[in-house]
């Protein structure tokens, strides 16, 4: 009797190692299995992903905020370091902007005369949701971060994504109180865009580098540093006249820009509803299939 | 069995540990850390778990674990799943085939071990994703992603040693 347990240890421990070694096989090829199939069918997982992260919002929500109070600490104490210094450079762009004010609003006294004179109709009028970034991709290969705002707050698939100079990406994902947007510079983002005064067509494509680069130029085109790059508004994704960034250098490799994502400290986000529905929404383009 | 509910509460919580304590390395990971340009260099803080409980107690994050927690750092990033939980699953199929060379080593060479795992560990990421989207990816990103990985290791495997020594031991 003495004896049983030590023979049994005997037999059980090889077949217990030769398990887990099973096991461990299975879930690797159960990992690669996921990944094929996601690969195969990018929407066969969006509804556990939305669940999933659906069900940690809250926690997510939570945790970061802390990390936003010290953020605003470490602001406030750069705020007062440079406070001098800011007050001179606002000084001198007040002056400039009183100017440019005037100006403003005699054009604007004339674009409302011009548009009585053509009876022009107005755009659509937009609605905002306010949202705040709740997590962040971490961004060595998918840029996108979550944001507390879902469904029952209005936000559909396709919604552009905006803060307060410009687009920073569009809603991808979106769960019931939590959606998920792709950031302007990550690898599948492509956005129709003119630049510059010349309006010049192009199409702004996210490579995961801090500058998204600017394809598709017409051969002629006129490009200089600096020119102002705004959506097109082709395609019907994305309004016409949202400013995307500026173009950041020119050089043999093409035409880089500079988007507002990369340099700014994104907390807020303000998703826009122009009632579009463009080619991102799923739903119509189903339908559209099932109709043929 | 012996001891009180209590104690034995007590045993199963600090037997979690690893665990959970890897899940929340999985969501510190996404918190926004709002510095500037910090989103381009978070570090993979749950390798630093599934590489130093491979090494440790690989009986406490079995391999199911791993792939629960892969899962969860794909799904939480945005990736393609099945990205991480491939990779942790190969780094901690190489932490437990070679603990035994590892037992009882200096810390120095324990580190030497992450910054090999943690490099095979991004090349396999950065492959994988070159595959799945059909484009090279600029492996900057990565690069300064392990340098932040590997220089963090040390402060991370501070904490994990401390909670190593409030786990119940195993003959």
């Amino acid at each position: 009797m003495a004896k049983r347990p030590e023979s049994f240890q005997r037999v059980a421990a090889p077949l217990r190692a030769m398990a887990q070694r099973f096991a461990f096989l299975f879930l690797l090829v159960a990992a690669g299995g996921v990944l094929l199939a996601g690969k195969a069918d990018p929407k066969i997982f969006d509804r556990t992903r939305m669940v999933v992260t659906d069900t940690l919002a809250p926690v997510l929500d939570a945790l970061s905020r802390p990390i936003a109070t010290w953020a605003a600490i470490v602001d406030e104490v750069q705020y007062l370091t440079d406070l001098r210094e800011q007050n001179t450079t606002l000084r001198a762009e007040n002056t400039r902007l009183v100017q440019w004010h005037t100006v403003a609003r005699n054009l604007a006294a004339e674009n409302e005369r011009l548009r009585g004179l053509l009876r022009f109709v107005p755009d659509q009028s937009s609605q905002f949701i306010s949202a705040r970034v709740i997590a962040d991709s971490g961004g060595t290969f998918v840029r996108s971060m979550l944001v507390n705002a879902g469904q029952r707050d209005g936000v559909r698939k396709g919604l552009p994504v905006v803060i307060g100079e410009g687009l920073i990406g569009r809603v991808v994902d979106i769960g019931d109180r939590a959606s998920r947007i792709l950031l302007i510079d990550d690898l599948n983002s492509r956005i129709p865009v003119v630049v510059g005064p010349d309006r010049e067509r192009a199409v702004l494509v996210g490579d995961n580098s801090r500058r998204p680069k600017l394809m598709y130029l017409a051969a002629n085109a006129q490009v200089r540093q600096g020119a102002r790059i705004m959506t097109s508004g082709q395609g019907g994704v994305f309004p016409p006249g949202i400013p995307v960034g500026v173009v950041a250098f020119i050089d043999a490799n093409g035409v880089r820009a500079e988007s507002f994502v990369t340099n700014s400290d994104l907390e807020y986000v303000r998703i826009i509803d122009y009632g579009l529905t463009g080619a991102l929404d799923d739903d119509r383009r189903d339908g559209i299939a099932k109709e043929f | 069995m012996k001891g009180t509910v209590w104690q034995r509460l007590d045993f199963v919580a600090r037997n979690l540990a690893p665990f959970l304590v890897s899940l929340c390395l999985v969501v510190a990971s996404v918190i926004p850390l709002r510095l500037p340009h910090a989103s381009f260099i978070v570090p993979a803080l749950a390798l630093m778990a599934v590489y130093y409980w491979g090494l440790h107690r690989n009986d406490l994050l079995p391999a199911p674990a791993i792939f629960f927690i892969g899962i969860l750092q794909d799904i939480l990033s945005g990736g393609s799943i099945g990205v991480n939980a491939l990779i942790f699953l190969v780094a901690y199929g190489i932490c437990v085939s070679q603990r035994r060379f590892f037992y009882g080593k200096a810390f120095l060479v324990v580190w030497w071990g992450f910054m090999v795992v943690a490099a095979a560990a991004l090349i396999i990421e950065w492959a994988i994703n070159v595959a799945i989207t059909e484009t090279i990816i600029s492996p900057g990103p990565a690069y300064y992603k392990y340098l932040a990985t590997i220089a963090l290791y040390p402060v991370v495997a501070w904490l994990f040693a401390r909670i190593q020594r409030t786990l119940p031991v195993v003959e």
